[in-house]
């Protein structure tokens, strides 16, 4: 063996960016360059999307024209279904940057008699990426070229890993599109990737309480490391794939021991001179304890003190929150004129958690604000349990982190009196801090008590202080003597 | 019937009313290719009555030829005499169904 064989072997192979952007972290850069990766997916899973977008983005930001081979739909509708995206096929066409191979089936009757190959084909896109010196070449789907050709599957086996051997030596990176029939299953109809793919990619579209999620996952990578599990991702009008960059890949956040305020002065000392600067805190009690106030005084905290902040609200409507700020002397209108103060309400159900999560980071980017507040987590989980959650959650919270600014979260717990909910179970592990507000009572009355119950690297109190709550926000007062045992989590 | 332009390859027949034009496009040398074509033209010769023009492409050396009629497979015989085009892949061993599906009376048994 040469040297020059060795290195190709040990996995320095030239990548090739998709323009997913967080699928290419999870396959430390891009698809190898000169490899065959098959995408598999049921209908409906965004098989065309990535791949149309594996080749939008090479024209668009690398100057790498393409080629598209489509075995199921006439290169028209292709050009019309890919236009809502923001890619204009057809101005690409023209310009000589993307050459199609139209392998639809034609109107003709056909009859297979006898040993055949596919050389026409071969030779067509061969043509085309001569015609459009393309380095990237799309086959969408195998499947429908398999049922074209439903006899003869030894004769397409061999046929397909011609080509594909016949491309990757003129140095194409290639990417095949092929159905699979379940979600979890085989890994496609007619096993394509056995003898075709040096990658294998899968995109699932599973209806998981009533909810769609979709996820990537790469199931091999031929010579090369990859991240391994599934990561959610969405389609988006005008970007296509969007992948949601897991954080758990890395924890690289900086700590810092700056401290903000909490936007109340007794619980910042509660705190040991209040939240951190680039922590997430946790905010947990029943409803009508005084969550979003909490919030409130958060956000005008942070403004009060120059900062900038911007409030996510699920379970309130942008008027109830203002007039709630209102009523507790906070003039959230008026911050908002001044630039300080952004307030986004949204339905929980109106988009998937992806989709939220993104919606997130796209308007925290733009604003730029130095806090963060969410209200609330729990109206969040109520659209996508389990899995789902937990790894919105843990984005969420590490995106807080590495854009150094500080979070507050609200959880809602089930019960009135004491409990707990499964969003605290989820969050207490991933927030730095946690504030618990309970009813307490007292004899003949239910009197209001806050606790800090973890500081993560800062003393702070262990008393549980009594609270009321009038005009003028929230006032914290002695702590109970003698308080029954609501307060654990 | 529409007009046949000079194609590159082997043109054989006669230009006639009634003329058949079947176009069998083939990958270079490849085995089946010279299969498919010496069965073509051994049923030509034993159906000297027909009116066919019989033309060979090489995809190869014409893809855009391929590109147009869009040939996915070779070899394959392209028909297009009246109504709707047919095709047959394969190297044309078996000529009974060949005429069978081209639609072509042959008063006899090849």
């Amino acid at each position: 063996m040469t040297a020059q064989d060795d290195v190709d072997l040990t996995g320095v192979l030239e990548r090739v960016k998709t323009g997913v952007a967080a699928f290419d972290e999870l396959v430390m850069g891009g698809l190898p360059r000169a490899r065959t990766t098959v995408v598999g997916g049921t209908p409906g899973s965004g098989k065309t999307v990535f791949a149309t977008q594996f080749l939008a983005h090479g024209i668009t930001t690398f100057g790498e024209n393409g080629v598209l081979v489509t075995f199921e739909e006439p290169p028209a509708d292709i050009e019309a279904n890919m236009r809502g995206f923001g890619w204009d096929l057809a101005k690409w066409r023209k310009e000589g940057r993307l050459a199609f191979v139209d392998a639809s089936p034609p109107a003709t009757d056909e009859l297979v008699i006898g040993d055949f190959d596919l050389a026409g084909l071969l030779s067509r896109i061969e043509h085309a990426v001569k015609n459009a010196n393309a380095k990237r070449v799309v086959l969408d789907s195998l499947t429908q070229l398999f049922d074209h050709f439903i006899g003869d599957p030894k004769i397409l086996r061999r046929e397909l890993f011609h080509i594909s051997t016949a491309l990757k030596k003129s140095g194409l990176t290639v990417l095949m599109t092929a159905e699979r029939n379940s979600e979890y299953g085989e890994i496609t109809r007619h096993r394509l990737e056995e003898f075709v793919a040096d990658n294998v990619v899968i995109l699932r579209n599973v209806l998981h309480y009533e909810k769609r999620r979709r996820t990537i996952e790469v199931l091999k990578m031929r010579g090369s490391h990859h991240a391994e599990g599934e990561a959610p991702f969405t389609l988006l009008a005008s970007q296509g794939v969007v992948a949601v960059p897991l954080s758990s890949l890395r924890l690289e956040q900086q700590s810092s021991t700056v401290r903000v305020t909490s936007g109340n002065p007794a619980i910042d000392e509660m705190c040991g001179g209040g939240f951190f600067r680039d922590s997430v805190t946790l905010v947990s009690g029943a409803t009508g304890t005084g969550k979003t106030l909490l919030v409130t005084n958060f956000l005008a905290g942070g403004v009060a003190a120059g900062e900038k902040a911007i409030l996510f609200g699920y379970e309130e409507s942008k008027g109830q929150l203002f007039r709630n700020a209102s009523g507790w002397g906070t003039d959230f209108t008026r911050m908002e004129a001044e630039g300080k103060l952004k307030v986004i309400c949204l339905y929980p159900e109106a988009q998937g958690l992806p989709d939220h999560l993104l919606t997130i980071q796209s308007l925290v980017d733009e604003f730029k604000p130095n806090r963060i507040a969410v209200d609330s987590l729990s109206a969040l989980e109520r659209i996508a349990p389990d899995t789902g959650f937990r790894e919105f959650l843990i984005s969420l919270t590490s995106f807080i982190k590495k854009r150094e600014i500080a979070g507050l979260c609200t959880a809602t717990s089930k019960s009135l009196i004491g409990g707990e909910s499964v969003s605290e179970q989820h969050i207490s592990t991933l927030t730095d801090s946690i504030i618990l507000l309970r009813y307490i009572q007292e004899q003949e009355t239910m009197n209001r008590g806050l606790m800090v119950l973890k500081m993560r690297g800062s003393e702070h109190a262990k008393e549980i202080r009594r609270f009321t709550i009038d005009g003028s926000g929230m006032h914290l007062g002695e702590s109970f003597k003698r308080a029954p045992n609501v307060f654990k989590t | 019937m529409p007009s046949v332009a000079s194609r590159d390859g082997l043109m054989q027949g006669e230009a006639s009313v009634a003329e058949l034009v079947l176009r069998l496009y083939i990958a270079g040398n490849s085995a089946g290719s010279r299969r498919a074509e010496q069965n073509l033209h051994d049923l030509r010769a034993l159906l000297d009555n027909q009116a066919w023009r019989i033309e060979i492409i090489d995809v190869m050396r014409r893809p855009e030829l391929a590109e147009q009629a869009g040939i996915i497979a070779t070899p394959t015989l392209s028909c297009e005499h009246s109504g709707r085009p047919r095709r047959i892949v394969g190297d044309l061993s078996d000529k009974k169904r060949v005429l069978e599906f081209l639609g072509i009376e042959t008063g006899d048994d090849p």
